[in-house]
Formats: C-alpha cells, structure tokens, sequence
C-alpha cells in the first residue's frame, strides 16, 4: 500500500515536473524579453550583475527609444496589413484549391497536392533574385503591395496541402446529402464543408500570419525606405547600430510584436493540433 | 409519389460495368428493394437515380420525366445513406431543417415542419443536440426525419439499417415499413442482407454483376428462382442444387427432410443421407453430409425445424426425401430456369 502512494506520487512528480520544464522552456524567453526591456543600459553591459533581475531601477527609456525615435507603431500597422491581406489572399485561394485537389479522383489528385507542396520546399533565399526582377517590373519595389503579392507563394501551397488533408476527412456523404437536399456543388461547400473544417480554417489562419511577421527576407529584398518597412526588418534595421545593439528597444519590440501572436496561439491551440494531425494522417 | 424507371441504363468505371443495362420500373408507392451481394452495381445503380453519379448510357426516368441532366436537388428525392450523412455542426433540429431552408421554405413555416418530421419518429426530445451527442439508433431516425420533411416523390434508402446492432435492426425495419406504408411514398432500398430485403420489399430486384436478375415478391424471387444465382443467394442456407444429365436441380434445404418427415408419401424421391455434421442453431438444425446413391459425393444440407423430431445422428446414413413438385430445374449452361422433367 504505501509503496502503491509512493509509485502514484512518484508518478505526479515526475508529470509535474516534465510539464514544469516545457512551461520554463517557453515561457523563458517572454520573461527575458520583457525583463531586458526595462534595464538600464548600464545594468545589461555590468558583468557582475545577475542577468535574472533588476540590480538597478528600472526604466521606461528604452520604450521611449522604440516608440519616439523609430517608425515602430508604422511598421507594426504594416506588418498587419500585409499580414491580413495575405491571410485572405491565401484563404481564396487555398480554400477552393485544396477542395478540388481532395475531391479530384484517381491519382492525379494525390500527385498534383504533392507537387504544390514541392514547391514550398524551395526557400525564399533562393527566390528572392528572381522575385526581385519581377517586382522590379511590375514596379512594385519599395511598396508594401510587394510583399502581398509575394508572401502568398509559400504561404498557399503549403495551406493548400493543409487544408486538402482536411476536406480529405471529410466524407463525401455530407456534401452529397445538402446536394440532394437542396444544394448545388458550390452551396454544398459553402454550407457543409467550410463550416466544418473551422479548424484547418482558422490554422491556415495563424499559420501564415505567423509566416508573415517572422518573414526577413523578401521584406528586406524588396522595402528600403523607413516608413514602409515590417517589423520584422524595421527592428534589427534601425536598433542594431554597427555593433552597437539597443538591446533593451530590441527585446521590447520583439516582446510587443510576439505576445499577440502567442495569446492567438493559446486560444486555438487545440484546434491548430488538430488542424495538423488531420493534416498529417490524410 | 412518382414512379422511377431506368431504361437499360449503364455505369462504366474504365473496363468495369458496374452497371450493366438495368431496366426496372417501380410501381406507384411500392417498398423495392435492390438485394446483391457486394460490388453488384445496387449502390451505383440507386446513386444514378439521386443523380450522384452520371449514367455511362441510358435513361432514368422519375414521375415520367428524363431526368439524366438534372441536378440531384431538381429530382424531388430524398435520399438516407449508411453513414447517415449528417451535419455535424448542426442541432438536430438544423439538420431536419437544412432541407426545407435549402428549397427556400418560408421560415415561419418550418418550426411546424420540422416538429411534424420528428413526431413521426419519436425524436421531438432531441431537437436541440448535435449528432454526436445522439446514438446509432437516434441518428438513424433523424436522417429519416431529414428525409421525410420535405415530403419528397422519392425515397431512396442506402444499407441505412446496417450501422444498427441487430436486435435494434429488427425493431427499426418494423419501423420502417409501417412508416413507408403510412407515407405511402415510392421506395428504393438498397441492402445485402436477404432477411431485410424479405422483410420489407414489396418487390425485391436482385442484382449481380451490373444486371437485374430476377425481379419478383420476396415469394416469388425465393419460391421460384429465375437462375442458379438467385437460388444461390436466397435462402440460408441456399438452395441444393444437384447434376442430373442434362440439367440441375435444386432444392431448398427445408424441403429435404427424413422420410417419415413428409406428412404424406405420395411424389416423393427418396435419397440416401449421409450425415457428418450437425449444428444447432435453436429453432433450427442443420444437417451437413453428402449423399449416396444416385448422387455419389454430392454435398448437400437439410434444414429441420424443431418441430420435425424424427431423431438425427451425424455419421449416419439415413432415408431422407424431397417432394418432386419442390425440385426446380436449371439449363447447365446459362444457369436459367427451364421446364420441369423426370429426376
């Protein structure tokens, strides 16, 4: 019997413990971020100090640098607006694609999904000369519009893989039921299958959302002049100095850019797992 | 209600002839049921009337009316399938529902439609769940119900009582014919399970390889057998068949009894017996053995209802008989029925 309590709370601490270290894992780097983000320079450049906390008193002075000396609030309104219109840009086109490739029979179906998602495998670095004479001629350089036009050639192909694993799963039956109820092909998939794929929906979502605020690249390539930047170039740009780094204005500006991604993240992140492991079997 | 009617209509998938020349024609407010075994062409063939699939040839005609070009949801039918196909993200009520908002039915008036479908089936307490807060049985009259609200010409009925245990089945095919008979609309029925197909046809088609074999009153299909494969598919045990010169002939294993079985001893052709084996199923036994004789070596099985109580051994070679007029006749070839002729 006691060996029995033993083992169960051996057993707990050991599931506690595993789940304590993942919540450290990822929770550290907000915690740096944001303790960086309230240094004093000369707490943050001191050897002797412990880096976990605040030897000296904090200060605002770092988000002053963020906000007043750079165009931060510019670049975190265009990173959105890129972002959105790529988030619907890829939910147009993916949507529809993925549907036709999971209900195209035979094997021409399987094949064409698997060389949509070749083409995601080619990286950007290696995209970006190419791209670059394509948006030289279609006179888009130094415009966000650029970015919207380029961003969604790897954030489709891959969400077209997703969300065709999706509507792979499911059955058939259903579409064909609000057919014979009523529907045509089109409705059918407006009314049954869309509603119930919410979740591969709302993954191909977050997922190129993320792409588009991580992405460096092509945002480097393509935008030069300050006020059209995203974040993601705007901030390594104008607070990396030489090798002079405003590291207190840098964490508070990945710290900004980050947390709502990681709320969005926490709020769907059941669905999102979903999302890939249907994705994953299919 | 409407009658359908294919004329010779074919279903080619590459080399395969999933169906292959079907002509039927229902009769108004008949219960049809499509029997084969599975890959016949039944699925494909009642998948052709909803217009889910494109017919490869042929016609198929609903209330007289060419329908070939139509959309599924031009054709008046409704249509349960095995997996019940219900939305999942919709209430039960939604899902009822759905047909009648799809046809552009006034909303005030569907509340009252869909109350109506639900009594039929006695599911007016599960409005407000999801499917999958329903079981097998709930789920199944709630496709019914989604099938009935819009009082459609036809009803086509796909396996839809094969996800049910069985002693839930043998309650909801009561429940289905006596609702089908109360609605009165035309029926399709789509099953290879022969119990059901007996149970609830009016007429049954019975299909192999793309063609209608027979098509008949469960009596007839099962009495008279128009070939070998239908002799062979009904009936379970299925019928005995043995070779006689130029012909086969069959017999259905509970018309081979014990000689002092038969209630008279007129018309009678006696057969040797040998029993191997014997299992007890209840109301039923069934004898396996081969017999001897005339017909060295042929397998055959009797089937003696509890009632016959003429005793039995296995290992035994026993005086069995059939009366003649139970003997049917089959060319060797074409496997047809042909005229009857001394054994």
């Amino acid at each position: 019997m006691a060996a029995g309590t033993g083992r169960r709370w051996g057993l707990r601490v050991g599931h506690f413990g595993v789940v304590g270290l993942f919540t450290l894992f990822t929770a550290f780097p907000f915690y740096w971020m944001l303790v960086t983000t309230f240094k004093r320079t000369s707490d943050l450049l001191k050897r002797g100090n412990n880096p976990f906390v605040y030897n000296e008193a904090p200060t605002l002075e770092n988000l002053r640098v963020l906000f007043q000396e750079t165009l931060y609030v510019r670049w975190l309104v265009n990173t959105a607006l890129v972002g959105v219109a790529v988030v619907v840009i890829t939910l147009i086109l993916a949507i529809p694609a993925g549907y036709a490739l999971a209900r195209l029979t035979g094997r021409w179906g399987e094949q064409l999904g698997i060389g949509i998602f070749l083409t995601y495998l080619v990286p950007p670095t290696l995209l970006f000369i190419p791209m670059s004479r394509v948006i030289g001629d279609l006179g888009l350089q130094d415009s966000l519009w650029s970015l919207v036009l380029v961003y969604p050639s790897f954030t489709i192909p891959f969400c077209t893989w997703l969300l065709m694993g999706f509507f792979k799963a499911i059955p058939r039956d259903l579409e064909e039921a609000a057919m014979i109820d009523g529907l045509s092909r089109f409705g059918a998939f407006v009314k049954v299958v869309i509603p119930i794929s919410v979740a591969g929906v709302l993954t191909v979502v977050i997922f190129s959302f993320t792409l588009v605020m991580q992405e460096f690249v092509y945002a480097l390539t393509f935008i030069s002049s300050v006020r059209q930047m995203t974040v993601s170039v705007g901030v390594p740009t104008f607070l990396v100095h030489g090798d002079v780094y405003f590291w207190g204005s840098l964490m508070a500006g990945s710290f900004i850019a980050s947390v709502p991604i990681a709320i969005l993240y926490n709020f769907f992140v059941d669905r999102f797992i979903a999302g890939f492991t249907v994705g994953a079997i299919k | 209600m409407a009658i359908v009617e294919t004329r010779d209509v074919r279903k080619h998938f590459g080399d395969v002839h999933a169906v292959d020349g079907v002509n039927l024609t229902t009769k108004e407010g008949e219960f049809l049921v499509l029997l084969g075994p599975s890959g016949c062409g039944k699925t494909t063939l009642l998948r052709m009337v909803a217009g889910l699939e494109d017919p490869t040839g042929g016609e198929i005609l609903i209330g007289g009316q060419v329908v070939n070009d139509l959309p599924p949801r031009a054709r008046k039918i409704a249509m349960v399938f095995q997996s019940y196909a219900l939305y999942p993200h919709m209430r039960v009520f939604d899902n009822i529902a759905f047909p009648l908002r799809a046809q552009g039915v006034p909303r005030a008036e569907i509340p009252h439609k869909v109350e109506w479908a639900a009594g039929l089936f006695g599911i007016e307490k599960l409005l407000h769940r999801k499917p999958r807060e329903l079981s097998g049985g709930e789920r199944q009259r709630v496709a019914l119900a989604r099938a009935v609200v819009r009082e459609p010409a036809v009803f086509l009925l796909d396996e839809p009582l094969s996800n049910l245990d069985a002693k839930l089945r043998t309650s909801a095919r009561d429940e289905l014919q006596q609702f089908q008979r109360r609605i009165g609309t035309t029926t399709i029925y789509v099953t290879h399970d022969q119990v059901e197909a007996m149970g609830l046809g009016d007429r049954i088609a019975v299909m192999q390889g793309g063609k209608v074999r027979q098509i008949g009153t469960p009596q007839e299909v099962y009495d008279e057998p128009a070939d070998t494969f239908v002799a062979g598919f009904l009936g379970s045990p299925p019928m005995n068949l043995l070779e006689i010169p130029d012909c086969l002939v069959g017999f259905r294993p509970e018309h081979f009894l014990p000689k002092e079985a038969h209630e008279s001893r007129d018309g009678l052709l006696a057969l040797k017996f040998h029993i191997s084996r014997i299992e007890y199923l209840g109301a039923d036994r069934l004898l396996y053995g081969a017999l001897e004789g005339k017909f060295p070596d042929t397998k055959v099985i009797s089937k003696l209802a509890s009632t016959v109580s003429t005793p039995v051994q296995p290992g035994k070679t026993q005086d069995f008989a059939v009366r003649e007029k139970d003997f049917r006749f089959f060319d060797r070839e074409t496997g047809l029925r042909t005229r009857p002729r001394p054994v």
